[in-house]
C-alpha cells in the first residue's frame, strides 16, 4: 500500500540541539498511529514538521507522495512559495495542545473560516457542512457562542471540527488533552475514537496510554529524537523489547 | 440560648462618614464656581462668540480641520501598518529601513516637519522622473499637501510602534492555527492576527486621532485654512481675539467629544468574543430554538 505520510532520514536541529535523528516513518490510509515518549523526545516537533510548522534540515517528509516544503528538480530541492506551502498544508489537519481557536470568531465562524477563505467555497454550503461537523463533535447548539464561553474540552472539540472542515487526508493531534482538566479529557478522546472508527487517518502524540491501547493500530515510542521502538499497542505496552520503553511504560501504567 | 446568639450575630454595618473627602469636594465645587464667575465678569463679549460660532469662515475652517484629521490619520495608519510589518521582516535591510523611518520621523518635531515639506521647493525646484515627467514643486506642494505629508508621515512613525505592539500581543498559536488550515501569511495577517491586534491597537490610535485633531492646528503655519487659522483671519479684522479663540476652543471640544464617543463604539466592536457576559445575551437571541 502506498503510504499517505512518509518520513525518510529526517534530521532537525534547534541550534546545537539535534532534536530529530534519522526518523523513518510510514503510515497508510485509515491507520491510527500513536506517538508516545518522554517530554523533549521530539514527538511534537516531528508532528509539526509534517505540517511544515517547523522545517527539517535533512531527509524528507512526503504526504500523498508529494515532498512537503520543496520542489524536486534532479537532485536538488527548491523551497516552495508561501502559497504552495499553504496549499500542501490543506492535506493535513492539525489539532493543538492549546486549541488555538480564533477568539474573535464564533464557533461556526471558526469552522467555516478555512472552507470559505482558503477553499473559496460558498458560505451556505460551508455552514451546512460545519453544522454537520459540530453535530459529530456534539456542539451544534454552541454554534453561535464565542470560544471564551466554552470549556477547554468544548474548545478542543471545536478545534477538531475546524480541522475536519478542510477535508484533510490525515489528522495530526499534538497532545490534544494535555491542557485539559482531567474531567474534560474523556469528551475529547471520545470524539477522537469516533473519528478513528470512521476511518480517519490519524497521528496522535499523547500521554493517554489507555487511548493508545484502545484505538491505535500502531504505537511509536520516541526518545531523544529517535523512534526507538514501533509496533502494535500490545507489543509496545505489554512486552516492549527496548529497556527505555519498558521503564517508561511501567512508570506510566 | 441559640436564639440570643442568633440575634447577637445580626450586626449592622455603619458606613464611614468620610468627612474629609466631602469637605474637599465642597472646596473643589467652590473653586470651579469662582473660576466660572470670573470668566463671566471678564472682558469677554459673549454675543460676539455667539455670532461667530456658526459664521461661514469658522465652519469652513472646521471642515478643513476634520478632513485633515481623517486624511493625516489615514495616511498615518497606512504607513504605520506597513512600517510595523516591515519592522518584523526576516530581511535585515527591510527591517532597518522601517527602524530608520520610525527613528527619523518620530524624532523631528511635527511643526518643523511641516515647514520642511512646505519649503521643499527650496531643495528640489521640480519633481519628476528624469526628463519624461516633471512638475514645479511649488505647484504640487500646496498647503493641504504639505500639511498632509508633514502630519501623516510623522503619525505613521508613531502608529507603526502601536501596530507592532498589537501584532506582538497575539499568541503565536493563532498564526499556527491559521497556517494549519492552509492560510497564506498575508491571509493570516489580514483575517486572524490584525483583527485581534485591533483590540490592542484601537485605544492608542483613538488617543492619537484625538491628538491629531488638535495637531492639525499646526498646519496654520503652512497656510492651511484649518479652524485656528480661520478664526485668526476673523480677529485680524475685528480685533475680537479672545472671543474668536473661544469659538475655536468650542469646536475643538465638540470634535474631541464626538471622536471619544465613536472610539467607545469602535473598541466595543473589536472586543467581540472577549466580553463573555455581553455576547452571551446576543448569542441567546440569535440561536434558533
Amino acid at each position: 500500500m502506498k503510504p499517505i505520510i512518509e518520513a525518510r532520514q529526517v534530521q532537525k536541529h534547534f541550534g546545537q540541539n539535534h532534536v530529530l535523528k534519522d526518523i523513518e516513518f510510514a503510515m497508510g490510509k485509515g491507520e491510527v498511529v500513536s506517538i508516545i515518549g518522554p517530554s523533549g523526545s521530539g514527538k511534537s516537533t516531528f508532528l509539526r514538521c509534517i505540517n511544515q510548522l517547523e522545517t527539517i534540515d535533512g531527509g524528507y517528509i512526503s504526504v500523498n507522495g508529494e515532498i512537503v516544503g520543496y520542489r524536486r528538480q534532479g537532485n536538488k530541492l527548491y523551497h516552495l512559495s508561501d502559497r504552495e506551502v499553504a496549499r500542501q498544508r490543506q492535506a493535513v489537519g492539525m489539532v493543538f495542545q492549546r486549541f488555538n481557536l480564533f477568539p474573535h470568531k464564533t464557533v461556526l465562524g471558526n469552522v467555516i473560516e478555512g472552507p470559505v477563505v482558503v477553499q473559496r467555497r460558498t458560505v451556505a454550503e460551508s455552514k451546512d457542512e460545519a453544522m454537520a461537523l459540530l453535530e459529530t463533535v456534539g456542539l451544534a447548539e454552541k454554534a453561535l457562542a464565542y470560544p471564551a464561553q466554552l470549556s477547554g474540552g468544548q474548545q478542543q472539540r471545536v478545534a477538531i471540527a475546524r480541522s475536519l472542515a478542510m477535508k484533510p487526508d490525515a489528522m495530526l493531534f499534538d497532545e490534544p488533552t494535555s491542557a485539559l482538566d482531567p474531567e474534560l479529557v474523556g469528551e475529547v478522546l471520545g470524539v477522537m475514537k469516533t473519528l478513528a472508527a470512521m476511518g480517519t487517518t490519524m497521528i496522535v502524540v499523547t500521554h493517554e496510554i489507555g487511548f493508545c491501547r484502545e484505538v491505535a493500530n500502531r504505537v511509536a515510542f520516541m526518545d531523544q529524537g529517535r523512534i526507538v521502538e514501533e509496533g502494535s499497542p500490545d507489543d509496545i505496552l505489554k512486552s516492549p523489547k527496548n529497556q527505555r520503553v519498558r521503564s517508561f511504560v511501567s512508570a506510566v501504567l | 440560648m441559640s436564639q440570643s446568639s442568633a440575634s447577637e450575630l445580626r450586626l449592622e454595618v455603619v458606613p464611614p462618614k468620610k468627612i474629609g473627602t466631602n469637605l474637599l469636594a465642597a472646596v473643589c465645587i467652590l473653586l470651579v464656581l469662582l473660576i466660572a464667575r470670573s470668566f463671566w465678569h471678564g472682558q469677554i463679549e459673549w454675543s460676539v462668540v455667539k455670532e461667530n460660532l456658526f459664521a461661514r469662515p469658522v465652519l469652513i475652517g472646521l471642515i478643513s480641520t476634520i478632513s485633515m484629521t481623517f486624511a493625516a490619520m489615514g495616511l498615518g495608519i497606512f504607513l504605520g501598518v506597513g512600517a510595523a510589518i516591515m519592522r518584523m521582516s526576516e530581511n535585515r535591510v527591510i527591517r532597518y529601513i522601517a527602524i530608520g523611518y520610525i527613528w527619523l520621523f518620530r524624532g523631528v518635531p511635527a511643526l518643523l516637519q511641516l515647514l520642511l515639506w512646505f519649503n521643499l521647493a527650496l531643495i528640489f525646484p521640480t519633481i519628476g522622473f528624469g526628463d519624461t515627467f516633471s512638475v514645479r514643486t511649488v505647484d504640487v506642494m500646496t498647503p493641504f499637501v504639505a500639511a498632509l505629508l508633514g502630519l501623516g508621515i510623522q503619525q505613521g512613525a508613531y502608529t507603526a510602534e502601536v501596530v507592532r505592539a498589537g501584532i506582538l500581543s497575539i499568541d503565536k498559536g493563532q498564526a499556527e492555527a491559521a497556517a494549519a488550515i492552509g492560510m497564506t501569511r498575508f491571509r493570516t495577517l489580514q483575517r486572524i492576527v490584525l483583527p485581534q491586534a485591533m483590540r490592542v491597537i484601537v485605544p492608542p490610535i483613538g488617543n492619537e486621532t484625538i491628538g491629531m485633531i488638535k495637531l492639525t492646528s499646526l498646519a496654520s503655519v503652512v497656510q492651511y485654512s484649518e479652524i485656528l487659522r480661520k478664526v485668526q483671519e476673523v480677529y485680524y479684522v475685528n480685533s475680537r481675539v479672545i472671543e474668536l479663540l473661544i469659538v475655536a476652543t468650542f469646536w475643538y471640544m465638540v470634535l474631541v467629544t464626538i471622536f471619544s464617543i465613536a472610539q467607545f463604539y469602535i473598541e466595543r466592536h473589536f472586543s467581540q468574543g472577549w466580553g463573555a457576559a455581553r455576547t452571551s445575551e446576543k448569542t441567546k437571541a440569535e440561536v434558533p430554538a
